[in-house]
């Protein structure tokens, strides 16, 4: 059964929730149901971010989310609230430049990339959300490059297109890692 | 073939609402609403609408008093606090029999509260959170899709009984995106509106819109003509959606967010062999009794959840009448109830 049920975490600003919206909306394009809940309020404002996705081809019952079969997280405070999240043989993907303890659990897949050095390499920081979802796509297979792109034409404004074909760099840099 | 897109449930009911032709939106923003205003703002200017960012929630509500006395179809939206600013509008409109959609997307209470998710405002909504004997169409929505289905149902209701209708979310929904259908042309509803006052050219007697008659053997008559109005709802407008309740041992009661949380809670009992149902009210007034009469016969007992310390609860056991057993779990304050502590109680239920 094709169900993915998603968890992003980080600070305000690191593209939490632009993640989460590319991911339910690159959902939608392949044809399946998708719901994103973002976290909002006072968290939101230069506190911690969250979102719940989930991506699906069957109706789903609850787009809040209790377990998670993937998680993203960005920051240490994420880490510490989430990992408990994961079901079993889970995939948890961190931002390894910014996030430094490793999972406790040993019943889940961890892979660290240190995203935010790769993107500032690469030129452009805020790009770092991008690694990680192109590591999530190749562990988890929630959605395809290619609607990944569509989504990006989809969502992002005309002033910003010409900023794709790095991003779409950014996420093969990611899924090769 | 209609517009498939990926919206937030607050963008999803302001864009239901210009769809079904009203014109006027008055409000004041409140998170976790302030994005229907901001849709409006928007949106309302290019469809030659007006939208007005109020002085205040009490000015809003009577800013809608005043479209709805036109004969238009407007809308304001606020959260908790909010709308128990508005209770006093509420109530004039109510009185004065003027059809307009007021939506409630609840945060936690009392008081200023939080900001989280709740469904504290159910009594308020249900009951009268004003004075005087009235009431509200109140539509519950719980997906993106059903926000706006149900606030075009809204204007539809209100103009076709002559009364408030509420869309009472909370801030889940109303942060949540999901994939929305429109539909090419909405179903509108042309009630009569004669009554309204659109200026008489000295052709006709002049229309009054007031909800005030001072002489008691008036005001009980008025009275009369609201109740048996209510009566014909509650006969005909009931709604509600049974999910698997055909063979279940328990039948859960939620309503909007939380019902949802209940289909998760539906599946893992299955994994555990524990048949399940849901019975979700989609009129929290009227109240779906008919829902209870079909289902009564079949569980051991129902297992009431809500985002509140127990208050549709209340209608639940009145709808039950006794003959069985009632049980309720629930969170406050911007809590959202897990499918882990809904379990439990399911297994404590059924250890009785």
């Amino acid at each position: 059964m094709f169900l993915h049920e998603v968890i992003i975490a980080g600070f305000g600003g690191q593209g939490i929730l632009s993640a989460g919206r590319l991911i339910a909306y690159a959902g939608m394009l392949d044809g399946r149901e998708v719901s994103f809940f973002p976290s909002y309020g006072p968290e939101m404002r230069g506190g911690t971010a969250n979102c719940m996705v989930v991506v699906s081809e069957d109706p789903i019952a609850s787009p809040v989310l209790n377990r998670c079969s993937a998680l993203i997280v960005m920051n240490n405070p994420s880490m510490e609230k989430f990992e408990r999240y994961l079901k079993k043989d889970g995939v948890l993907i961190a931002d390894s430049s910014l996030v430094k303890r490793e999972p406790t659990r040993t019943d889940i897949r961890y892979f660290g990339l240190p995203a935010t050095l790769m993107a500032t390499d690469a030129g452009n920081k805020a790009f770092s959300n991008i690694y990680l979802m192109g590591k999530l796509i190749k562990e988890t297979g929630i959605i395809t490059p290619e609607s990944f792109e569509k989504a990006l034409y989809g969502v992002l404004p005309q002033s910003k297109h010409h900023l794709i074909p790095q991003e779409m760099e950014a996420l093969r840099a990611g899924m090769a890692i | 073939m209609g517009e498939k897109l990926l919206m937030k449930g607050n963008e999803v009911i302001a864009e239901a609402a210009i769809r079904a032709g009203c014109r006027h939106y008055f409000g004041y923003p409140i998170t976790p609403q302030t994005e229907i205003a901001h849709y409006m703002a928007k949106k309302m200017p290019k469809v030659g609408g007006v939208f007005l960012q109020a002085e205040s929630e009490v000015a809003a509500i009577n800013m809608v008093y005043g479209a709805a006395s036109a004969g238009k179809r407007v809308m304001t939206s606020s959260s908790s606090p909010g709308i128990s600013l508005k209770q006093e509008g509420i109530s004039y409109a109510s009185g004065a029999q003027l059809p307009a959609v007021v939506v409630n997307i609840m945060r936690g209470g009392p008081g200023l509260g939080g900001i989280q998710p709740s469904q504290s405002d159910y009594f308020q909504a249900t009951k009268g959170g004003g004075h005087g004997d009235y009431r509200m169409i109140v539509l519950a929505p719980s997906s993106v899709q059903e926000m706006y289905e149900l606030t075009v149902d809204a204007f539809n209701l209100a103009d076709t009984y002559r009364m408030l209708a509420m869309i009472l979310g909370d801030g889940i929904l109303g942060q949540m995106m999901e994939v929305v259908n429109f539909r090419d042309e909405e179903p509108i509803v042309q009630a009569d509106k004669s009554w309204a006052t659109t200026g008489h050219g000295m052709k006709r007697e002049h229309n009054v819109i007031t909800s005030i008659h001072l002489d008691p053997a008036v005001l009980e008559q008025w009275n009369k003509g609201l109740q048996e109005k209510y009566r014909v709802i509650a006969e005909k407008e009931q709604r509600y959606e049974l999910y698997r309740c055909e063979d279940a041992e328990i039948i859960i009661v939620a309503y909007g967010s939380v019902a949802r949380i209940a289909k998760n809670v539906i599946k893992v009992a299955e994994e555990e062999g524990i048949k399940v149902g849901l019975l979700r009210p989609i009129t929290l007034w009227p109240f779906p009794t008919k829902a209870f009469e079909q289902v009564i016969d079949k569980p051991r007992a129902f297992l009431t959840v809500e985002m509140s310390s127990g208050q549709m609860l209340e209608d639940v056991m009145l709808a039950v009448g006794g003959r069985k057993p009632v049980y309720f779990t629930g969170r406050m304050g911007g809590m959202i109830p897990q499918v882990d502590d809904i379990m439990a109680k399911i297994r404590e239920i059924r250890a009785n």
